[in-house]
């Protein structure tokens, strides 16, 4: 069992939780994920890797709820309950952990969060900044009330840019916008990464390529083992296809097949709709 | 005369029924049913039965044993060999090993093998107190009971190697990926023919009464790796039983279209995560028609759950009937069950409709020509002979391979070309101190097989642990 020690709500709606998970906590990188089972009935869900302390042990998620299983871990656990199952850490590491310091010190990166994904930008960007690489993130919402993290990521940055669609709060638009802008304001980058919904990284990879920049993207696919075991998660990238759990969650933006993405995401909707009611 | 009684069958579901419920399709023999199928057998001085089996079930000795009415005594004698008997007397391939070679074979019908192992281990977990069938620790060995040892992966391979290592007094801990411990006899073969409850939950139950710990959500590799484990937390030697579960693909067009699966996804699904029932979260999609691609047990299975999801099921394979590498009594109760074979029959390519979901199977019709390497004639296409199976799903069941996790991550463990650990006959790896056996050594082969090395492994780990 693994026992909910801190339970927050970071907006209406997003809740961060953490978890003790000593063995996960120990091996955990920035980049991978974990696959929870709130409880007996329930689905194996994958959830990023928000933060982790090898000392205390923990690692700490931050929860969407989108359908009947993100929404009980919400809803019907608190702090001092426990998940019946946490496995990780899982997928590869970001590939800054793999480069040589040489090669860090090249760097000049820039984060697109959008939403949610703001909360799996975090890790990279305090190990990016423990290693002394300048960091640029940009994080998007909707609206002022659901931006999340802005605490968090001021101390791990150099620069941060919020930005809301109806300009409730920093720059009016989208995340890519800003980017452009930025760029044009004479920023360079070696480096974007872009996590968030699928919609928006395929702008994102797409507004990269225009401006020259090379763009990973994190594939939040369907999942089910998280261990290469299913297939559920495959998606095409260059035209081969391959296993984001395993080959990923992070891809080269360019090269992925976004559109096939988000089709094979909406899979099991008309059987979702039936579970959300059972 | 013994070979004049005809084989006793073994009383089952209706296929009208169970067409549409996960209950277990055979209900097995009774007492009075075992003692005249076991009556049956000639008691041969040189039991062919015995030189096929995989691990050498002292096959007419069990059988005399149940003749006199003394079960537990059978039970006794088969638990020399084997640890699983519920399972491999309800999944091995009987009429290829065992029972393929019973001499009552030659004129008549073999004697029932598999079901009487399987009537001996559901009678012993009915009337053996608790269930269990206790063994005691080797008391001679207490000095072992320090000693840490690792399994890795909880399928037929770990468990019989961490019993075997468990009455020979060591510390065993089982490490495995999923939530929930078993392998494939878990997450792969559906409840109708092994049921969880009441075989796998016993079986597993029992490997724990005998002090082996279980630790599942570890996938070894990633939340804690070989090295780590043998340098600092003190495991002096590691079984790798990890199976063969990566998923193959066919690599024609429109296998990423929605509504195409993996057979593993499909069953994983609804084993592993109980979609077929009403209290369980889990989503599955079976649709109205199902096509299932393959010809082996997972085949078999996949489409059997397709059917009992309510679907039209169709299985697609490209050799002929006699080629069909599933179990026989598994070919035999899918069509009873009213599933279609197309045989001599290859897809090329899945259709979508414009959502980008199945909408078809195009397939080829082949022939059989020369024979390949395997001594089976090879299935070739005719030419022009295209055609359409209209279809909502696509389930792929074309075989499995190692997963290399574990191999990318232990430095010094060798593979083979196709992905499998080289081990050498007793399980030793390229890497001192680390074993392996069953499908992540062979490739996806079978139960007993699978058990076979694990406890060949378990003989190798005590030399190996005496002797360091
Ligand atoms: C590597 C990875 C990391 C992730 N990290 C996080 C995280 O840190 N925090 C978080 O809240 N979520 C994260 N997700 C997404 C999360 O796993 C899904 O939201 C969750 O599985 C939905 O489960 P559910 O049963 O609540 O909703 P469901 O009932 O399964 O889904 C509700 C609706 O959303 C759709 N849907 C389900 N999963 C996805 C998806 N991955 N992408 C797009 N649409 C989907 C369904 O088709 C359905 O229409 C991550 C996913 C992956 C693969
Ligand atoms: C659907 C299906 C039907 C079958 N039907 C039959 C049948 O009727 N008769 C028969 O004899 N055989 C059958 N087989 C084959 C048989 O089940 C296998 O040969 C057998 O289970 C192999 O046993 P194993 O212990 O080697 O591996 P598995 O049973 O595959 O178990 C391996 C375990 O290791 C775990 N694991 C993997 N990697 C890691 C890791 N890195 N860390 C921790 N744990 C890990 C896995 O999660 C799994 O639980 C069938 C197989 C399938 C898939
Ligand atoms: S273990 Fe399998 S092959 Fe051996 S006797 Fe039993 S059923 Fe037959
Ligand atoms: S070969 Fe057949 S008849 Fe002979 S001992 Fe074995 S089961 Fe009995
Ligand atoms: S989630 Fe099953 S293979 Fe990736």
């Amino acid at each position: 069992m693994f026992k909910i020690l801190e339970k927050k709500m970071l907006n209406p709606t997003i809740c961060k939780m953490v978890v003790e998970a000593p063995r996960i906590a120990r091996a955990a990188l920035p980049g991978q994920f974990l696959i929870v089972r709130a409880d007996e009935p329930g689905e194996r869900i994958p959830l990023t890797i928000s933060d982790f302390d090898r000392e205390a042990g923990t690692v700490t998620i931050v929860i969407q709820p989108i359908g009947a299983s993100t929404r009980s871990m919400v809803n019907d656990f608190s702090e001092g309950d426990s998940f019946a199952d946490v496995a990780g850490p899982l997928g590869n590491p970001s590939e800054f952990v793999k480069m040589s310091p040489e090669e860090l010190a090249a760097q000049r990166v820039v984060f697109i969060a959008g939403g949610l994904g703001t909360a799996p930008v975090y890790p990279q960007a305090k190990w990016l900044h423990e290693h002394g690489v300048p960091v640029d993130v940009i994080i998007g919402a909707r609206t002022r009330d659901l931006l999340i993290y802005e605490e968090e990521f001021r101390s791990v940055t150099d620069n941060l840019y919020m930005c809301t669609d109806d300009g409730s709060y920093g720059f009016k638009g989208v995340g890519t916008a800003r980017l452009e802008a930025l760029v044009a304001e004479g920023k360079k980058y070696t480096q974007a990464v872009a996590i968030g919904p699928m919609i928006m990284m395929k702008f994102s990879a797409l507004t990269c390529k225009k401006l020259g920049i090379p763009i990973w993207v994190s594939m939040n696919t369907l999942m089910v083992d998280g261990t290469g075991m299913c297939g559920a998660c495959r998606l095409s990238v260059g035209g081969v296809t391959k296993f984001a759990c395993v080959d990923g969650p992070e891809f080269d933006g360019y090269l992925v097949d976004f559109d096939e993405a988000m089709r094979r995401a909406a899979q099991y909707k008309a059987e979702e709709g039936l579970s959300n009611g059972k | 005369m013994a070979n004049r009684i005809p084989r006793v069958p073994a009383r089952e579901q209706d296929p009208k029924v169970r067409a549409h419920n996960f209950d277990e399709v055979c209900y097995g023999y009774n007492l009075e049913e075992a003692q005249l199928e076991a009556s049956r057998c000639l008691h041969c001085k040189n039991p062919r039965c015995v030189a096929a089996c995989p691990v050498a079930v002292k096959i007419p000795d069990f059988i005399e044993r149940i003749v006199a009415g003394d079960i537990a005594g059978a039970a006794a004698k088969i638990a020399e060999d084997s640890s699983l008997p519920a399972v491999c007397g309800r999944v091995c391939p009987q009429e290829s090993q065992c029972e393929g070679s019973c001499v009552l074979g030659v004129k008549f019908e073999p004697v029932s093998i598999g079901k009487l192992e399987r009537f001996v281990a559901d009678w012993t977990f009915a009337n053996a107190g608790d269930g269990l069938i206790k063994v005691p620790r080797d008391s001679g060995r207490a000095d072992n009971g320090h000693r840490k040892v690792a399994v890795i992966g909880s399928g037929p391979a770990g468990l019989a190697c961490a019993t075997d290592l468990a009455k020979a007094g060591y510390d065993v801990t089982i490490f495995e990926a999923l939530h929930k411990p078993g392998g494939v006899l878990e997450y792969g073969i559906p409840e109708f023919r092994l049921p969880k409850e009441k075989v796998l939950k016993h079986e597993l139950d029992e490997v724990r009464a005998l002090g082996v710990k279980i630790e599942t959500d570890v996938i070894i590799g990633r939340t804690v790796t070989i090295d780590s484990l043998m340098d600092k937390e003190g495991f002096e030697a590691v079984f790798v039983g990890t199976g063969a579960g990566l998923p193959k693909f066919m690599g024609i067009p429109g296998e990423n279209l929605n509504g195409v699966f993996s057979a593993n996804e499909f069953l994983t699904r609804n084993n592993l995560m109980k979609a077929f029932r009403d209290d369980y979260r889990t989503p599955i999609h079976a649709g109205e028609r199902v096509c299932v691609v393959g010809g082996g047990n997972v085949a078999m299975d996949a489409a059997r759950t397709a059917l009992r999801l309510g679907a039209e099921t169709t299985i697609v394979y490209r050799r002929t009937e006699v080629e069909l590498p599933a179990r026989k009594e598994e070919v035999h109760h899918a069509k009873e069950e009213g599933i279609d074979f197309k045989m001599l029959t290859n897809p090329v390519e899945i259709l979508g409709d414009e959502r980008g979901w199945v909408r078809a199977l195009r397939c080829v019709r082949m022939e059989l020509g020369e024979p390949d390497e395997s001594g089976r004639r090879r299935p070739v296409e005719v030419a022009g002979s295209e055609f359409e199976i209209p279809t909502d799903t696509v389930i792929m069941a074309l075989g499995t391979s190692p997963n290399p996790l574990i191999a990318r991550t232990t430095p010094g463990l060798e593979t083979t070309r196709r992905g499998g650990l080289v081990a050498d006959e007793a399980g030793a790896t390229t890497r001192p101190g680390v074993f392996a056996g069953g499908d992540a050594v062979t490739g996806a082969a079978t139960v007993i097989l699978a058990m076979g090395a694990g406890r060949k492994a378990a003989a190798a780990i005590d030399e190996y642990l005496k002797s360091k």
